[in-house]
């Protein structure tokens, strides 16, 4: 046993040409299978124009409905101040109170404003007559901006009203002069946040998958058996099979920047070979994880079932859905578990906000720590025997 | 063919949970030697050979391929072993060019395009060169195999039911290529289901249940087995077939066309009932020649009888 030890050389372990074999072989598979290749490059244009185009966390003309017992000046102001904040899409009507809890439980009204009788006189007698406004807030998300700037308009809508006699009830200004700026993003587009979480989570999903495939799928066709038989050695069979994926995790990045850049201007602040080091490394542990499952995974059903059961928390843990420092603190640390998490942290600091590799050392060591763990385990998981 | 022992394997044991597959087999194969490995599906031929490549550890035993440990120097042994595996197992999306040439780079062959062209050249496979492997038929899927499994130039050949699903001529080439390669030095290990494969085997070896129950040449294996037949051929012979069949000393019969076999391990007492069967029929009986299927099908029955799980107690 010694002796055999003694024999063994570094080329026992690592050979360039047994790895340049599997390489290779990979790579003509790839381009024989052309529906999955075209996939590769037509998902993610899919996923970044419908995605990119259709979400917006900043809703606005959501139908508003206004029950007006009263049509003064006042009245009319209000309505035309809202109507041109663009959050709200007013339509006046004399509805009961009744109307009005119908069409909130079918949906089709978001707001609903109620001006009682006598609102008018009661505001010029300085009543400080109420003001009842029901939003639909199933969806917090889609209802609080809107609601955050009713304050502003209902503000300037009655100032202008409260002059002569009326002036003594204009609202007293803030004691301090707040000065608000929304840095990276001022005009709080949301796919210049979205566009750049695409490419985390798009990369997520079809670097995995492909790589679980990999193995799994010469498992099921039999293909193992024999390359067990030949003198390839664990470590080569993941080299092998992991590099050919991180290039074609490349042309999608290609693909995804260059959709950016071209459809939704989205910035790019920072510096591209830095973004290009940082996704080396994010699409190195996502392919790495990959080859893992498909150690695990005896058919590729159940690869493909271990990468979703891995990506739906991802995404909806990582920040990319949901604000990340929204979620309870024991969620926040399962979050910080996914390299998603910390990749989108990444991509958005250099493309919005030109961070540096100072910046984001915090994003990167545990991007790293991830690759070498689940590395470790793959080569541990994988069987050089069919016992 | 010398006296160089090329595969020694002693005691070798394999267990899959409780049933045992292989069990305490002994096998020595000898440098240039044909051994044929032969037995009933499912009697641990597969997992025997993936032993000795290395691609499963044994529970029990030992034995040495080439001189390196089965247990411990498997990756020596692949260097040195060809394995065609029972099903095909190269990579359908390839050609048959990417396949070898995927397989010289695995071994890391020096001057790569030569091994490649030589395979192609010697085995025939030039013209379809550039045909995908999974487009082609079972007998040149199997001809790719076999060049696959020998391009490095092995010293030890282990084929695994190399000709399933093969057509006779094709098969007819195979066992001669085989023997050509054997001539050259190659030792071969073949498991085979055909009775006349197995007659071309040097030596051959019978498994059944995990135990080997039979070794030698084809002749010797006939001889131990201790079977007479008698031939019976004429008008009547299903008659005879009926009369004949479970009388004391009758193992088997079998009808081959017109002719009725009858095998018996009691020579006195089977030609006794042979005659019994035959009086007053519209039949001759003659002594004939014990055939190999006669001996292997004896075989798994005396061995099925022997194997505790077979036995409806055991399985109760």
């Amino acid at each position: 046993m010694s002796a055999a030890h003694a024999r063994r050389t570094a080329a026992d372990f690592v050979s360039a040409s047994r790895i340049a074999a599997l390489m290779v072989k990979e790579m003509i598979q790839m381009r024989r299978d052309r529906l999955t290749f075209a996939m590769i490059i037509g998902v993610p244009i899919l996923q970044l124009v419908l995605f990119g185009y259709a979400i917006n966390m900043d809703p606005k003309r959501l139908p508003t409905l206004v029950v007006a017992a009263d049509n003064g000046p006042v009245v009319r102001t209000v309505l035309a101040g809202m109507q041109a904040s663009g959050y709200f899409d007013v339509r006046v009507g004399l509805a009961t109170e009744r109307e009005v809890e119908a069409a909130m439980a079918a949906g089709t009204v978001t707001y609903a404003i109620t001006f009682p009788p006598g609102f008018e006189r009661d505001f010029v007698r300085g009543d400080r007559p109420q003001l009842l406004v029901e939003a639909d807030a199933t969806d917090p998300a889609a209802t609080s901006n809107a609601l955050g700037a009713l304050q502003p308009i209902l503000e300037s809508a009655f100032r202008p009203e409260l002059v002569g006699p009326l002036a003594a009830r204009a609202p007293s200004a803030l004691p301090v002069d707040l000065v608000v700026q929304r840095r990276y993003n001022p005009e709080g587009i949301t796919s210049h946040n979205i566009v750049p979480g695409l490419l985390g989570t798009i990369l997520t999903m079809t670097t995995i998958l492909m790589t679980a495939l990999a193995l799994t799928r010469e498992r099921e066709r039999g293909t193992l058996e024999n390359l067990m038989a030949m003198p390839a050695t664990p470590l080569e069979i993941m080299i092998g099979k992991v590099v050919p994926y991180i290039g074609l995790g490349f042309v999608q990045v290609a693909v995804i920047l260059v959709c950016a850049r071209l459809l939704f201007a989205v910035p790019m602040a920072g510096s591209f070979p830095l973004l290009l080091a940082a996704t080396l490394l994010f699409i190195a542990a996502n392919v790495t994880l990959g080859y893992t499952f498909s150690t695990v995974a005896r058919t590729q059903m159940q690869a493909m079932q271990m990468t979703f059961f891995w990506f739906l928390p991802s995404i909806l843990l990582s920040g990319f859905m949901f604000p990340f420092r929204g979620m309870p603190v024991w969620a926040q640390w399962v979050g910080e578990v996914f390299p998603l998490t910390h990749y989108l942290r990444i991509v958005r600091a250099i493309m919005l906000k030109g961070s540096g590799l100072a910046d984001l050392a915090p994003q990167i060591w545990p991007l790293a720590a991830f690759w070498l763990a689940v590395g470790t385990l793959a080569l541990l998981r994988y069987r050089r025997t069919l016992d | 063919m010398s006296d160089e022992t090329v595969v020694a394997i002693k005691g070798l044991t394999k267990r899959f949970g409780e049933k045992t597959v292989v069990d305490a087999v002994d096998l020595e194969v000898r440098r240039g030697e044909i051994v044929g490995f032969l037995g009933p599906n499912g009697s641990g031929k597969t997992t025997t050979i993936r032993m000795i490549c290395g691609l499963l550890r044994p529970d029990a035993g030992e034995g040495t391929a080439l001189g390196f440990d089965i247990r411990t120097q498997s990756e020596r042994i692949k260097r040195e072993v060809g394995y065609m595996t029972q099903r095909f197992s190269f990579y359908e999306d390839l050609t048959i060019r990417e396949n070898l040439d995927f397989v010289a780079r695995l071994y890391a062959l020096p001057d790569r395009r030569r091994a490649v062209d030589a395979t192609l050249d010697r085995l025939g496979l030039k013209t379809r060169q550039n045909q995908l492997a999974g487009a082609l038929s079972g007998g040149w899927k199997q001809r790719l195999a076999l060049a696959a499994s020998i391009m490095h130039a092995p010293k030890v050949l282990l084929l695994d039911e190399p000709t399933a699903g093969v057509d006779p001529l094709a098969r007819r080439e195979f066992w001669d290529e085989i023997h050509a390669l054997a001539e050259d030095g190659l030792t071969v290990l073949v498991s085979t289901h055909y009775m006349d494969e197995a007659e071309r085997c040097h030596r051959i070896v019978y498994i059944a249940y995990g135990r080997i129950v039979a070794r030698g040449t084809v002749g010797e294996v006939i001889a131990q087995s201790g079977l007479s037949t008698y031939v019976v051929t004429g008008r009547e012979v299903a008659a005879v077939a009926r009369a004949v069949r479970g009388a004391p000393g009758v193992a088997q019969v079998a009808l081959f066309g017109s002719a009725l076999h009858v095998v018996g391990t009691d020579d006195g007492l089977l030609g006794a009932a042979v005659d019994a069967a035959a009086e007053g029929r519209d039949v001759t009986t003659a002594r004939g020649e014990t055939s190999l299927e006669d001996v292997f099908i004896r075989l798994m029955d005396v061995a099925r009888a022997d194997d505790p799980s077979n036995r409806p107690e055991a399985a109760a």
